[in-house]
């Protein structure tokens, strides 16, 4: 069996009293989709962002590779190949859609401290960002100002900025969400060829249960902060931790 | 070479009164003899890189700090005690402004790593505090600076009146035209690496983090570093532009440099001008001290052309410059809240749309 690319042991965050990640210990493939599910409140986005270091974790360690970052800020982990499109969208609002991206692609380039030269400058950049914005089908909108872009198509740019940073752990909390049933399958089509690809480590956050059954190729349950269920998608989801968790919520809309 | 570094002013108009002021500037010397004229357009090339600089952290880095004069005094200080008390000469000139500079860029990476973490607002008020701190400093180590009075020192002959070359177009050219080209020189020179900095890869990532810096620091973008980075670079020719005023001034003295007065000039410089945008340094240090130096004057003219009307003279005393001033300043932050440059290229976008 290879070794895990990401794995957390113990995690836990508290806010005061309140455990919001409670010891949660987990390791992911290379290769493997995992889909983190559970109600409201159970914890998901705060795990993800113990992991991409957007919160400080009160126990227990995330190692890449094996090695620990724990301690690392976020950009460090990013540069480390951790990426992480975030729930609420979150981007340059005044800036270009193009400028976002390639913002992105010089980030991973690692080419931010050039003082001298010239942003336009540095083709390969551009032409890399042009690429990535033709996957996510936003090309047309290149010269426009995120700020004028309907909320699908900042859920579209908030993917391409992850796929521009090419990170091997992909972490998506809900891509689609709020997205109309027309623009979805673009950024799920886009999860499902990275998945194809092979070789990456895809965690998402994801409510609908149709989606998971197509993508997943393993499904973690956190209930309250706590990890209670870990499994094939078909095991987990006849559980009973896992019909208890829902209390029929998501399940139902199967 | 691309000398704006693919940065351009973006509007026709704007375009234009760039190239009139840049342009009076550079002939200064030939086209408004006399010794207060020069002395203005030589603060106004000072107060434009001074302003530019500090539009790099405020404007493009999101960064709101009050040190700025005080890395302006540095750099003046730097030249003022070295041609003090090294006598005068290239060498301490050079060597006063090139330590003034490493000065300043040191301090603003101290004052950035210990204070850049927290809120901005914490870190206003930490520079706040910073640049009290060294006014008083200045002010006290009398022996040293000259306390409140300042210091006075010789600078190079060949930079004084006392040095004549010849005649052109009817002006004597003599050392003090020499000294006005190297202070529009300096400033040229510092102002385009400035416009090729805020263009460059650096500059984006600049702007991103003043955007959002929580998402710039997500992408992989160590914030504090390139916080830190901006306020060192501003800080150096900040420093730089405070040893060509002391070149010029050949006086140095804490009214001069580092009082907070001088702040508040450059904060408002910037804002009228328009933030984020380095030409608008250019036309609000230019409005700004014609309106310092010549309300006063075309006040008095008008009180005069006045004085038959009785409520109006009064109102137009030159004495009431200052009521004025704030005045203008409070319309003009009213009507171009995203400064002259903003306002322009907004309105060159519109015409653009509607034809």
């Amino acid at each position: 069996m290879p070794d895990p690319v990401l794995e957390t042991r113990g995690l836990t965050i508290r806010f005061g009293g309140h455990v919001a990640v409670d010891h949660v210990s987990c390791a992911f493939m290379p290769g493997e989709l995992t889909a983190i599910v559970g109600p409201n409140g159970a914890g998901k986005t705060t795990y993800f962002n113990i992991i991409s270091g957007q919160l400080p974790a009160s126990e227990g360690n995330v190692l890449l590779r094996g090695e620990d970052i724990t301690r690392l800020p976020a950009s460090e982990r990013t540069r480390r190949g951790i990426g992480r499109a975030f729930q609420l969208t979150n981007l340059f609002p005044a800036l270009s859609v193009f400028e976002n991206v390639r913002l992105a692609v010089q980030a991973k380039a690692g080419r931010g401290m050039r003082f001298l030269s010239m942003a336009s400058a540095h083709r390969s950049l551009a032409a890399r960002a042009e690429a990535v914005l033709e996957e996510v089908r936003l090309t047309r909108l290149a010269g426009q100002p995120v700020s004028a872009l309907s909320h699908g198509d900042q859920r579209k740019l908030e993917v391409a900025l992850l796929i521009a940073l090419e990170p091997s752990v992909f972490m998506f909390d809900e891509p689609t969400a709020g997205m109309s049933v027309d623009e979805a399958p673009v950024v799920l089509d886009l999860i499902a060829r990275l998945k194809a690809e092979g070789g990456h480590t895809i965690l998402l956050v994801e409510h609908k249960l149709s989606v998971i059954r197509s993508l997943a190729d393993r499904i973690i349950v956190l209930h309250n902060g706590a990890l209670a269920a870990d499994g094939p998608p078909a095991e987990v989801m006849a559980s009973a931790v896992v019909q208890e968790a829902y209390l029929g919520q998501e399940l139902a809309d199967v | 070479m691309n000398i704006l570094s693919g940065n351009r002013p973006g509007a026709l108009p704007l375009t234009l009164l760039l190239i009139v002021v840049v342009g009076c500037l550079a002939l200064a010397p030939f086209l408004f003899p006399g010794t207060r004229a020069l002395d203005t357009a030589a603060k106004i090339c000072i107060f434009i890189l001074l302003a530019a600089s500090y539009d790099l952290t405020l404007g493009y880095g999101g960064i709101v700090s009050f040190a700025h004069t005080m890395f302006f005094g540095l750099g003046a200080y730097g030249v003022a005690l070295m041609l003090d008390h090294l006598g005068r000469g290239w060498l301490p000139m050079i060597g006063g402004a090139a330590a003034g500079a490493a000065a300043a860029a040191a301090l603003a990476f101290v004052i950035a790593l210990f204070s850049l973490r927290v809120r901005a607002i914490f870190f206003a008020m930490i520079t706040l505090a910073v640049a009290s701190a060294m006014a008083v400093l200045v002010s006290q180590l009398s022996g040293l600076t000259g306390g409140e009075d300042g210091l006075n020192y010789q600078i190079p002959r060949e930079l004084t009146p006392a040095f004549r070359i010849g005649k052109l177009f009817d002006v004597t050219v003599n050392g003090k035209i020499l000294n006005y080209y190297l202070v529009f020189a300096g400033c040229t020179v510092l102002f385009l690496l400035l416009l090729r900095i805020v263009s460059s890869p650096f500059g984006r990532v600049l702007e991103a983090i003043r955007e959002n810096d929580f998402r710039a620091e997500a992408i992989g973008y160590p914030v504090l570093r390139y916080r830190a980075a901006a306020t060192c670079i501003s800080a150096a020719v900040a420093a730089l532009a405070g040893a060509l005023y002391a070149i010029w001034l050949r006086y140095v003295g804490p009214g001069t440099t580092l009082s907070m007065e001088i702040m508040i000039d450059i904060l408002l410089m910037v804002v009228i001008g328009g933030m984020g945008t380095m030409y608008g340094a250019i036309l609000g240090a230019t409005l700004f001290v014609l309106a310092q130096t010549y309300l006063q004057d075309l006040m008095g003219a008008g009180a005069e052309a006045l004085s038959a009307v009785p409520l109006a003279a009064r109102l137009l005393d030159p004495d009431r410059w200052l009521l004025w001033l704030g005045v203008l300043f409070i319309l003009s932050v009213y009507f171009f809240p995203t400064g002259v440059v903003g306002r322009l290229r907004a309105m060159a976008a519109r015409s653009a749309r509607s034809t």
